[in-house]
């Protein structure tokens, strides 16, 4: 399904070691040995190894791993703030590591902004001083840097604080500065180590429901580190899973939960399984509209365009579930003079109860596209249960 | 009997390196001599031109302005204190060794404690030869400097330079060098220029310890100018010399009084125009 996007970023075979014999550290890498039987060994840390992933355009890609995984190591090889000891990374064509240091500042430049974990702000310089930096640097002329540091502050809600210094704000505003700083340079890709991490729950919270809005209004592409399970379910589109300096799995949130590659990412996600304890019922959303069973296709399309559904339930007199019709089922039935919707619907969609353990329904998805329905023992229907709301139910399940 | 060590000729060779510097470099240290002796007169007679009382007013004024009413109440006192002993023009004199000894001083130190900054190998050779400068009697450099510059003035503003150097030089690297590394590492992820970098960041972010380096440098200066008195230049130092001389306590201790006025005026004028800066 990957496929058919375009690559932003393709990184292959990442190595870094941190000391002065790096190739010692890489054959004993090669002959097999870990991070720390090398460590005994050389005194060489192995901060990266081998690792192998891409970056599509437009994508929110969360880089995950407990402290010490190699997560900042991994997202400053990129705009090489950290010499990588080998490999490739690819963006646009070029390959960073090989650039010479001209054409390094140059491919920063139009390529990268940052976002730090402890924000990083100049203290000497005003917020919109901080979120001219980067234009600066390039040297944009003043009149149009001040625009645009000023579009991208109003962007973060920071309209009004142009004058302050970083320190008469507070934590979440000084990290909304970083924010500006980084979107006002309008590089093409947007670089943030645990930018959120040192925030407090509820602020953090809303920073990442502000980055999604950003994120999926400007398709800007982003790496987005993380320790946090629950933060890398709720925003990322992909999530690439270290461990000790290597990747052990990368895939979409329902990947990573419902087919966890091995014992490491199981007992990962471990914390965030509650979907052991909460059921269908916490997911569950109520339905916009249905149709009866006597009703015809074009009712059912009326419908679905008035509530934006693409497929809709089908109830006989007594509120029970007798089956379901998509959108082109629904036309095509039109087209060819059907009477009712009963003589084109279809059984092929999920039914479950209340009490249906949430993790169970993941499965459901990868096997089905259709929204699962939640009924009582009669086949009375109760409720559904989209994709989105059992990832998000189970992210905010974490948070206790 | 005692074993019998050769001694090292430490000293000879010393001397025979100054005496080889001094032949082949004459030209240079006469240069250097004119250059300096034009800008130590030329300062000295700008300051001396002034009325007495402009200058105070000036003095007074700067305080004021950097600094509180109260410093500029001790300036007015203070100076008033030196007038009255007959010892203003001698502190002229030492004001104005104190002043170009620094300018040069700081000039010097500036580029060279951000190089020591920035790269490691620098910073580990300078390190030593500064803890070499500032430990070594400070009457030593006198010797060196007359057979370079004669005796007078600008010898002792070569003595100066060299006893008073090395705090302006070490806080500057180190003002550098404590600016947090997530801060270098912002301005280097937007593709700043080691110049960028520098100017923009590294350097505003270390202005108030370099002022600190700054300051540290000019009592030193101070310091060093009375003392320069043995070698031959005028000012307050002068003044206590020849009380030495001729066994006068009072004189002394009068012109001494003076030394310790215009130590403090300048200690708490560059202090307050460091939290200027930071402000
Ligand atoms: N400059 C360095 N010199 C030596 N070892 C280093 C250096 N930087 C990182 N390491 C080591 O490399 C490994 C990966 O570090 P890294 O900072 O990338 O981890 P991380 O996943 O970002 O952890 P955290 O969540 O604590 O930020 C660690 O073992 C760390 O000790
Ligand atoms: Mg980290």
């Amino acid at each position: 399904m990957s496929d058919n996007r375009n690559v932003k970023i393709r990184v292959r075979n990442l190595s870094k070691v941190f000391g002065s014999q790096p190739k010692k550290a890489l054959e004993l890498r090669d002959q097999g040995l870990k991070r720390p039987e090398i460590l005994d060994k050389t005194g060489q840390t192995l901060g990266l190894s081998n690792i192998d992933f891409d970056v599509y355009e437009g994508e929110l890609l969360v880089i995950m791993g407990l402290s010490g995984s190699g997560k900042s190591t991994l997202i400053r090889c990129l705009n090489r703030l950290i010499e990588p000891t080998e490999g490739e990374i690819v963006i646009d064509g070029q390959n960073i590591p090989s650039l010479k240091e001209k054409e390094l500042l140059e491919c920063r430049r139009r390529h990268f902004s940052m976002v730090f974990q402890n924000f990083a702000l100049f203290p000497h310089r005003t917020v919109q001083e901080n979120a001219e930096f980067g234009l600066e640097i390039r040297g944009v002329d003043a009149a149009e840097r001040r625009e645009t540091a000023r579009n991208a502050l109003k962007q973060v809600g920071l309209d009004g604080w142009e004058n302050a210094l970083p320190r008469q704000l507070s934590g979440g505003m000084q990290q909304r500065v970083g924010l500006a700083r980084a979107l006002a340079n309008d590089a093409s890709v947007l670089l943030m180590d645990e930018a959120f991490s040192a925030l407090d729950p509820l602020i953090r919270g809303d920073m990442q429901q502000e980055l999604l809005q950003l994120q999926h209004r400007m398709k800007k592409t982003t790496v987005f580190i993380t320790h946090d399970l629950d933060e890398a379910l709720s925003i990322g589109d992909r999530i690439v899973l270290l461990k000790d300096g290597e990747v052990v799995q990368i895939g979409t949130p329902e990947e990573i939960l419902t087919k966890p590659a091995d014992d490491y990412v199981r007992r990962f996600i471990e914390g965030v399984d509650k979907s052991r304890i909460l059921s269908a019922e916490s997911a569950m959303r109520k339905v916009r509209s249905t149709v009866r069973d006597t009703d015809g296709p074009r009712t059912a399309l009326r419908k679905m365009r008035d509530h934006t559904l693409d497929s809709i339930y089908i109830l006989d007199r007594d509120r029970r579930l007798i089956g379901l019709i998509d959108a082109d089922a629904a036309s095509q039935a039109l087209e060819d003079g059907k009477e009712t919707v009963t003589e084109v619907m279809t059984q092929d969609f999920r039914k479950v109860t209340r009490d249906e353990p949430l993790h169970n329904l993941f499965a459901m998805f990868s096997e089905n596209r259709f929204p699962i329905a939640v009924v009582d023992d009669d086949q009375v229907l109760q409720g559904v249960v989209v994709k989105g709301a059992v990832l998000d139910e189970l992210a905010q399940a974490g948070d206790h | 009997m005692a074993i019998d060590f050769p001694r090292i000729p430490l000293g000879d060779w010393i001397e025979g390196g100054l005496n080889w510097l001094t032949t082949e470099y004459s030209g240079v240290t006469r240069g250097i001599s004119r250059i300096t002796q034009t800008g130590i007169d030329g300062l000295n007679d700008a300051l001396m031109w002034l009325p007495d009382w402009s200058l105070l007013v000036i003095i007074v004024g700067l305080c004021w302005w950097l600094a509180n009413v109260r410093l500029a109440i001790g300036a007015v006192a203070g100076l008033a204190l030196i007038w009255d002993l007959g010892l203003w023009d001698p502190m002229i004199e030492t004001l104005t060794l104190v002043v170009i000894a620094t300018l040069v001083a700081v000039v010097i130190a500036l580029p060279v404690g951000i190089a020591a900054a920035l790269s490691e190998r620098l910073y580990k050779t300078i390190m030593p030869i500064l803890d070499f400068m500032q430990t070594m009697p400070a009457f030593v450099y006198l010797i060196p400097a007359i057979p370079f510059f004669g005796i007078g003035s600008v010898s002792a503003i070569f003595a100066t330079v060299i006893f008073s150097m090395p705090p302006a030089i070490r806080f500057t690297t180190l003002g550098i060098r404590q600016v947090p590394t997530e801060l270098v590492e912002a301005a280097d992820a937007y593709g700043a220029t080691r110049g960028q970098k520098l100017f923009k960041v590294q350097l505003p972010l270390s202005l108030p310890t370099v002022m600190a380096g700054i300051n540290q440098t000019i009592m030193l200066a101070l310091s060093m100018v009375v003392i320069a008195a043995m070698i031959g230049a005028d000012g307050l130092g002068s003044e206590v010399w020849r009380a030495i001389q001729r066994l006068r306590p009072g004189d002394g201790f009068e012109a001494g009084i003076a030394v310790v006025i215009l130590a403090m005026l300048l200690d708490r004028l560059t202090q307050s125009l460091r939290k200027k800066g930071k402000a």
